[in-house]
């Protein structure tokens, strides 16, 4: 009675399972296909080390059942980067010193992906407001703007914004 | 915490939904469950079985229908923070939501989820008592009843939905162009719950008298509360001195929980913020009118 069958693809493969109807997206990722670099610290959409972008938009894993996210495509922070290869942002993270025991990181990766991708033009305070709820109690939050407005400064060329 | 054990079913129609309401009233719609997730996360709520309204595409649209905006439930926050056309008509509400959370709550988070819930320290449930919203409640049984914001909201997270009801349109007067609007609220941290907030709408003649003026207070007491004193301003000519003393007044008749002297410190701040930006914002409109 409570398991559901959902159809779902997650960073381009597409998955069948059933599921039981209380898992969060999040343990769905996690448990049952194994991708752990989503983490969940609070459970109740606080942190925002669970995002993930579900349609290209992001959202709180533990505040969406798995069962929600059937018929949908979600990219998580497995999904970011290149086959082994790191996505700019996530090198920029990493130059910044953007993370220091990492277990927020998906979760501003995510946040920042999806800003990056919808955004022309980002200044210090756009960066702080869209990342405002992303929890993280290593870096004061600095390497993180640092790494994500560089990202946003050096592809200007390509959307023909002088760079600086 | 994980939630308790509960039955999942997608619903396909609101016809659907209200069949299911009507047959079943213990079970639970879900919209985007930014709020029902995290309670029953928390275990503060255990529902046995959950009705998944999300997929609804009928009721994630928007009109433009003349004189008002007519939004369905499950339009979520982010949806309704970038709408040109909210942002234009009324740009209350949209700066309203994008008060709510952050991105990722307001990218699943709806408006008629949000109404539903009626926390006393919500954004939309304020908006909508300030912008003299109709919220359209439907069910199996019963004809199509509209019901006014300001009655929608009846207590603590309580409202005047029975358990076979579904909000399902919400009808909102479009704001006039020389109509200034103010929306302000205290929190410790962006996106935190309010503390308190106020959101107000004046509108001022060209020489400068009130011609309607409408406010709201949330977070101090267990609904949003129309601020009847600002109706004295209409017919007069406001001074800074004027909304400070309507938003002393507001605050007085007030009776908050706990920490009372400061709730109506909170209240008296934002209020008088609210007033002031919204009557700047009419002074503005008339101004740029004189311009063009």
């Amino acid at each position: 009675m409570n398991d559901v069958r959902i159809d779902i693809e997650v960073n381009g493969i597409r998955y069948e399972r059933t599921v039981d109807a209380r898992t969060s997206l999040a343990d769905f990722l996690r448990e049952q296909i194994g991708l752990t670099g989503t983490h969940l610290g609070c459970e109740h959409g606080v942190c925002g080390a669970c995002t993930v972008l579900v349609d290209g938009r992001s959202v709180r894993s533990c505040l969406s059942l798995a069962a929600q996210a059937g018929g949908t495509t979600v990219r998580t922070v497995e999904g970011l980067g290149d086959g082994d290869g790191l996505s700019p942002l996530q090198q920029a993270m990493s130059r910044h010193h953007g993370l220091q025991c990492g277990f927020c990181t998906p979760g501003f990766v995510v946040a920042a992906t999806e800003l990056l991708e919808n955004s022309a033009e980002l200044d210090d305070h756009d960066v702080r407001e869209a990342l405002s709820g992303n929890v993280c109690r290593c870096t004061g939050y600095h390497g993180i703007v640092a790494a994500v407005l560089e990202v946003a400064r050096e592809r200007q060329p390509a959307t023909g914004k002088a760079a600086e | 915490m994980k939630p308790a054990p509960f039955a999942y079913v997608r619903a396909t129609s609101v016809a659907d939904t209200l069949a299911v309401l009507d047959s079943d009233p213990q079970v639970k719609l879900l919209a985007g469950g930014q709020s029902l997730l995290a309670v029953m996360n928390l275990r503060l709520a255990r529902p046995s079985r959950i009705l998944d309204i999300g997929q609804l595409r009928e009721l994630d649209r928007v009109f433009d229908d003349d004189d008002s905006i007519l939004i369905g439930a499950l339009r979520t926050h982010r949806r309704v923070e970038t709408d040109p056309l909210i942002r234009a008509r009324v740009p209350l509400l949209a700066e309203a939501a994008r008060h709510i959370g952050h991105v990722a709550i307001r990218n699943r988070g709806t408006l008629g989820g949000s109404l539903a819930h009626a926390d006393p320290a919500g954004e939309l449930p304020a908006a909508m008592v300030a912008l003299g919203a109709t919220l359209y409640v439907e069910s199996h049984t019963r004809a199509r009843r509209e019901i006014a914001a300001e009655d929608f909201f009846t207590s603590l997270f309580t409202t005047a939905l029975e358990p076979s009801d579904m909000l399902t349109w919400i009808r909102v007067p479009a704001s006039h162009p020389t109509t200034g609007w103010g929306f302000t609220e205290v929190a410790r941290r962006h996106g935190d719950f309010a503390l308190a907030g106020a959101a107000a709408q004046i509108t001022l003649a060209a020489d400068g008298v009130v011609t309607r003026a409408r406010a709201v207070l949330f977070g101090v007491a267990d609904r949003p509360v129309l601020v009847t004193a600002v109706e004295q301003t209409v017919g007069n000519r406001p001074d800074p001195s004027t909304w400070r003393q309507v938003a002393r007044e507001a605050a007085a008749a007030l009776e908050p929980a706990d920490e009372p002297e400061y709730q109506r410190h909170l209240a008296v701040t934002s209020l008088t913020r609210a007033f002031t930006q919204a009557a700047d914002r009419s002074r503005a409109a008339h101004h740029r009118g004189t311009q063009s």
